[in-house]
């Protein structure tokens, strides 16, 4: 008789196991080395804490329960948002910074047939009350150590900003209403769709070359050199963080104008990791400067999260030099 | 693999496959043995895979291939509900290349429409189709209630046989559908071959599939067909 499991859910049996907590434990050293404590938060809370709220994309929680006064709870779909309300809630007066840390199983919603975890367990960081560029350098001197402690090898971390693409909007003239068909043919990624909506806005010659030609921009410092008057804030701010990192960080930088993530909290700086070895993000954070005040207590902040089991297959990858796009012509050719 | 890109590219074949044949050629690549056997499906020494279009984006999307060209009716078709719709596949869309121009349509018998006869008497309409997503967005779009019925094979078939009232179907000329004595009643969209690619590879390997991009954007543009 076979017993199933939901799809998008697995059982780890104790080699897998082995693994994955060889992996964690030396995240968690890392993490704690630079100041981050452990924490855990419930995996149910409730709708109304938590919120379910149309911005928060793919984050969004998919699984409601009620308990027994009918309350309506949700599984977390990642642990950014409990963490802003530890904050707010246990350390209401506390000196910032303050630095946690977590590894803990999220719930998404999956689509079918495409091998989409549904229980992920997710490791990270939180760093509330330091602000840009200094807060955000830390987070991301922070990813690196621990991603090098684990023996990754070939990652690089893309970095851009969320309020880029708007400030070019805004910058630009275009109408309002426009906005947000354009900002999600970018989030979708389909820039054959975004110039026909440029178009469609009536949005001619230069203007239009900037807003098509700008988000796809990526590569090392050159790509902030070119970039227009419109977006000279994100782009210093980006350059700032980029000063702040030492030799061995900052070459893992890729700038990329273009960087924007599905969950809407994030207000400044994004980041994802991509190794040749996974055809996917390993995973990827930002600043959220905004969301500690939906719960009272207004603290910039940055963080990130780490899917484990795509950090581990990367990590197998990059072991047997196989894997996504290792199979194919080797890396960028020197300039 | 080394080829004039350095980059793994996924070519569909059917359709599409000729002036995507055409295009590689363009760029250098040496397509002889590509366009001589069609069984083979890995071509390392030049950095190509084949496969049949539908299948394109589940190859880019995992990463076995930089780039690909696929049709725009597929890429549709695989995101859930269309244009918003987080279930779209995670690739970027990167360029249109103009060929393999095709209109999406639904329709049904000629003479008096059955569909709108269908919806007046029984309140639904029944609708075969090989695009099953893109049909259901639509008549929802247009507030219409719908039965849809995947079919495989050719969709003509489906209302001479009284099975439905009408299909939704890609159309180049409209030939197939007129010898099938069928009339297309609406255009839904226009489809055109697209470059996609890799989110990573779009960072890892941002140098080749610029000159990719570069490349393909100044090539004389594309007569129809």
């Amino acid at each position: 008789m076979i017993y199933p499991i939901p799809s998008g859910t697995r059982d780890v049996l104790p080699d897998e196991t082995r693994e994955v907590r060889a992996i964690t434990d030396t995240l968690r050293g890392v993490f704690e080395r630079h100041g981050y404590g452990e924490v855990y938060t419930p995996a149910l809370e409730y709708e109304t804490v938590l919120g379910s709220r149309a911005d928060m994309a793919e984050a969004q929680p998919a699984y409601r329960v009620f308990d027994e006064t009918g309350a309506a709870l949700v599984l977390r779909s990642d642990m950014t948002v409990p963490i802003a309300r530890v904050v707010a809630t246990r350390y209401p007066t506390a000196e910032p910074p303050l630095r946690f840390c977590y590894f803990a199983h999220c719930y998404r919603g999956v689509r079918p047939q495409r091998g989409q975890p549904r229980e992920l367990l997710q490791a990270g960081i939180e760093l509330v009350g330091a602000p840009a560029p200094e807060g955000t350098a830390e987070a991301l001197r922070v990813l690196c150590a621990a991603l090098d402690a684990t023996g990754l090898k070939d990652y690089r971390v893309g970095l851009g900003d969320a309020s880029l693409f708007p400030s070019l909007m805004a910058g630009l003239g275009v109408p309002e209403e426009q906005r947000k068909g354009l900002l999600e043919a970018l989030e979708r990624r389909d820039f054959v769709e975004l110039g026909h909506r440029l178009a469609a806005a009536g949005l001619q010659g230069e203007a239009a070359e900037v807003l098509l030609s700008l988000p796809q921009r990526r590569g090392g410092a050159e790509v902030l050199a070119g970039a227009n008057a419109q977006v000279e804030e994100a782009v210093t701010g980006l350059r700032r963080v980029r000063e702040l990192l030492e030799g061995d960080v900052a070459e893992r930088i890729i700038f990329d104008l273009g960087l924007v993530r599905s969950i809407g909290y994030y207000t400044g700086a994004v980041f994802e990791v991509y190794d040749p070895a996974l055809g996917a993000p390993i995973g990827g954070g930002g600043r959220y400067d905004e969301l500690l005040s939906r719960f009272g207590r207004g603290l910039p902040a940055v963080g990130f999260a780490l899917g484990v089991d795509r950090l581990h297959i990367a990590l197998a990858g990059e072991e047997r030099g196989t894997g996504a796009l290792l199979a194919q012509p080797a890396g960028e050719p020197s300039p | 693999m080394s080829s004039a890109t350095g980059l793994t590219i996924a070519v569909p074949r059917g359709a599409l496959f000729k002036r995507t044949v055409e295009l590689l050629t363009g760029l250098g690549i040496d397509t002889e043995e590509l366009r001589e056997n069609d069984r083979k499906l890995l071509f390392e020494e030049i950095g190509v895979i084949t496969m049949r279009p539908s299948d394109v984006p589940t190859y880019v999307e995992a990463g076995a291939a930089d780039v690909g060209i696929t049709g725009k009716d597929v890429l549709l078709e695989q995101s859930a509900h269309g244009f918003g719709d987080p279930a779209q596949r995670e690739v970027y869309e990167l360029l249109d290349l103009g060929y393999g121009r095709c209109t999406m349509v639904l329709a049904s018998k000629a003479g008096p429409d059955p569909a709108h006869e269908a919806l007046r008497r029984l309140g639904v309409m029944r609708v075969a189709t090989k695009y099953p997503r893109i049909a259901a967005r639509h008549l929802e779009e247009t507030g219409r209630q719908a039965e849809i019925v995947e079919v495989k094979g050719s969709v003509e078939l489906a209302p001479l046989t009284g099975m439905v009232e009408a299909i939704v179907d890609l159309t180049a000329t409209g030939t197939t559908l007129r010898e099938n004595n069928l009339l297309v009643r609406e255009e839904l969209m226009v489809c055109t071959a697209r470059l996609i690619a890799n989110p990573v590879a779009h960072k890892l390997k941002a140098t080749r599939i610029d000159e990719l991009l570069e490349r393909l954007r100044e090539r004389p543009p594309a007569s129809a067909g």
